[in-house]
């Protein structure tokens, strides 16, 4: 699904990243300009972000990265359309997100974003596919078309044995692979994760990390929160978040590196 | 997201929640069942009425005597007899009384009947042969008392179900002869059980000519007075008709100028029927109401319920809306949820109904009339129940803003 205006250079996600095609025609999914939030609670004002400006192209893997409390997960939280900014503009795969009603952020969130958490938040009750095929079902589309997707995208993330499961019977990296299966199973614009390896021991964070770059490599764009130095330089994009603020940022650049064997 | 699918995630919802669902459930079951059971009750007590008066004949008027004047002092009421057999044989002229087919004017105490070594203590009603119809009773063996039987004061009786059995047991009692209160009479006759639903002293009557009754058995210096004339009109339609005539004629022979000094009265079986039909629906109207303050109750428990749920629920709501949920679809689940809750409640309270309607006569002896319509009602009451005790839950679900949700640990 291409995002953005049909003049630009057709993605043929499946066989080439969009990346490839150069940064001049590559879409930009993510476009931030003089971001502040301000949270009130009672007499005291907090300024979470204070100003953000970013822009993100279409196949980026982007790590965003900074100290506890610097407005990482308020940034995440707005870039989700799960909250709003006090002011500044917010364009996602071209359309502003600004003036949206509520039932039009929840088909923003349900088609153009794909979440994982640190929690994983899976419904307990519900089997792993069942747990894939939520998305689906606020979509909607005929049960059968949404039983074998979900199945597809547990296979692409390696679960192909474990469809039938509930969560409670997965180990953590399989709980978070789930997560991913289900962000990803709608074909979302953005990719976007806040500490998924927060919860995870060694072997399944780099089981993760490797399912993201795997990813990554056909073409998905990816927003990884982290507070962790070794989790960012996974990806080929570093930004930093310091009060509110981004401080570095190492640039789209980076992005033009990614030579998929 | 379609309905179907919100139905389906509403009762995997329910049903994840065994515990719970069911201790909210139990709330609106038991509602359910105390308003179905007392409303059934109400209506068998209704029914129950309604035969009996019904089993007194059909299109009956009653005619009562009143209190008499006596020396300008006014008795008391019932403290005399004021009407007569004349009165009543004056209202068989179908030139006076057109509307009225059968008059049946009767006396009636109690005395011993004997037979051989059996005895029993019979309400003996002295009569006419019009009585059969007018009371809507039946012959079962032999034959009623005739005109003659009244003309000749024969010391003949008529059996009803219960008497004969007492005094004959399965033999046939007709030309048996009988002692009542020590006079010998032949049996003619014996009559069919009055019904189920008619008092059970009616069939334990003996019924003699009038005649005979005032010669021998009810004595007393006024031979001629009665108790009760019954009156039958010719349909329903010309009830009223009858009463008009009834009362004009007596009256008339009473000489009594103004009606409202008549020294009888007249009453139809309809008026007493909706007097006492009236008295029933007020108690079941009241008892349905503090039935349905436990269905209240009930619902108060569902909102309880949900309420936490939400809360307990947050994260959850939470997850649903970053993945796609519009308020609206949390709205529908929420509030699918609680009329699932009511309906299964419903459900499982006309079952306990039903089941309570199965046990309670037993208990009670009071009879049950289980009515499509009370039921129907409150299953449909309870799922509104449901619907509307949950409205507030489930808008409470549908605003919460997705961070507040997933912040939540
Ligand atoms: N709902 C809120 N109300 C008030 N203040 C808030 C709220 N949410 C966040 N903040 C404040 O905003 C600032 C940024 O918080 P945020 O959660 O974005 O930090 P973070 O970078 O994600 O931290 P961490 O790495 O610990 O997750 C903090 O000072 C925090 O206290
Ligand atoms: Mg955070």
């Amino acid at each position: 699904m291409t995002p953005t205006d049909s003049t630009s250079t057709e993605p043929t996600p499946n066989d080439s990243t969009p990346n490839e095609a150069g940064a001049g025609a590559s879409a930009t999914v993510i476009e931030l300009t003089d971001v502040r939030k301000t949270y009130r609670s009672g007499l005291f004002k907090v300024a979470a972000l204070r100003g953000v400006g970013l822009s993100i192209e279409e196949g980026e893997y982007v790590a965003i990265t900074g100290p506890s409390g610097s407005g990482k997960s308020t940034l995440m939280h707005i870039l989700g359309c799960l909250d709003v900014p006090t002011s500044g503009l917010y364009r996602l795969a071209g359309e502003d997100v600004g003036g949206m009603s509520e039932d039009q952020l929840a088909e923003v969130r349900n088609r153009r974003i794909g979440f994982v958490f640190q929690q994983f938040n899976l419904l307990p009750s519900m089997t792993a596919w069942r747990n894939v095929e939520l998305p689906l079902c606020y979509a909607g589309g005929p049960r059968a078309q949404r039983r074998q997707r979900a199945i597809d995208a547990l296979a692409d993330v390696g679960l192909a044995d474990r469809v039938e499961h509930r969560p409670a019977e997965l180990s953590d990296g399989q709980q978070q692979r789930v997560a991913v299966a289900r962000a990803l199973v709608t074909n979302p614009s953005l990719i976007l994760t806040d500490g998924p390896t927060g919860n995870l021991d060694s072997a399944s964070t780099a089981d993760v990390l490797g399912l993201f770059r795997r990813l990554h490599d056909v073409g998905r764009t990816i927003v990884l929160i982290t507070h962790e130095a070794e989790v960012a330089a996974a990806a080929d994009r570093v930004l930093q978040v310091r009060d509110g603020v981004v401080t570095a940022d190492s640039g789209p650049a980076a992005a033009l590196r990614t030579v998929r064997t | 997201m379609s309905w179907a699918e919100i139905i389906r995630t509403g009762l995997e919802a329910v049903r994840s929640h065994r515990l719970r669902s069911g201790l909210t459930m139990l709330g609106i079951l038991i509602g359910v069942a105390a308003v179905i059971l007392t409303v059934w009750l109400g209506e068998g007590a209704q029914d129950k009425v309604r035969g009996q008066i019904n089993a007194l004949g059909s299109n009956l008027l009653i005619v009562a005597p009143g209190s008499t004047t006596t020396n300008g002092v006014r008795g008391g009421f019932g403290s005399a007899s004021t009407l007569t057999r004349a009165d009543a044989d004056a209202l068989t002229s179908h030139v006076v009384a057109p509307d009225i087919r059968a008059v049946a004017p009767t006396t009636s105490r109690s005395a011993a009947l004997t037979a051989g070594s059996s005895s029993w203590t019979a309400s003996v009603v002295g009569t006419m042969p019009g009585w059969l119809s007018v009371r809507a009773r039946a012959i079962g063996t032999g034959r009623f008392i005739s005109g003659e039987d009244v003309a000749d004061h024969a010391a003949v009786t008529v059996l009803a179900a219960t008497t004969a059995e007492e005094l004959f047991g399965a033999r046939d009692p007709v030309g048996q002869s009988v002692t009542v209160s020590g006079v010998p009479m032949t049996v003619i006759g014996t009559l069919t059980a009055a019904g189920s639903s008619a008092s059970t002293n009616e069939d334990g009557q003996a019924i003699v000519p009038i005649t005979t009754a005032a010669d021998r058995i009810t004595g007393g210096a006024s031979r001629d007075s009665v108790q009760n004339i019954y009156l039958e009109a010719t349909s329903g339609h010309t009830l009223s008709a009858a009463y008009r005539e009834a009362d004009y004629e007596l009256l008339a022979r009473h000489r009594i100028t103004t009606p409202t000094a008549a020294d009888f009265s007249i009453t139809s079986q309809q008026s007493i029927l909706s007097t006492a039909t009236s008295v029933d629906r007020t108690l079941t109207v009241l008892l349905a109401g503090v039935a349905g303050i436990s269905l209240l109750v009930g619902g108060i428990g569902v909102m309880n319920i949900m309420l936490v749920s939400v809360t307990e629920r947050i994260r959850e709501i939470g997850l649903r809306k970053a993945l796609g949920a519009s308020p609206r679809v949390i709205r529908r689940q929420f509030l699918v949820e609680a009329s699932v809750l009511g309906l299964a409640g419903g459900l499982l309270g006309t079952a306990l109904g039903l089941a309570g309607a199965a046990i309670l006569p037993s208990l009670i002896s009071d009879p049950i009339s289980i009515s499509p319509t009370a039921t129907v009602g409150s299953i449909v009451i309870a799922v509104a129940i449901g619907v509307v005790f949950g409205v507030y839950p489930a808008t409470r679900a549908a605003r919460l803003a997705p961070i507040e949700a997933l912040r939540s640990d």
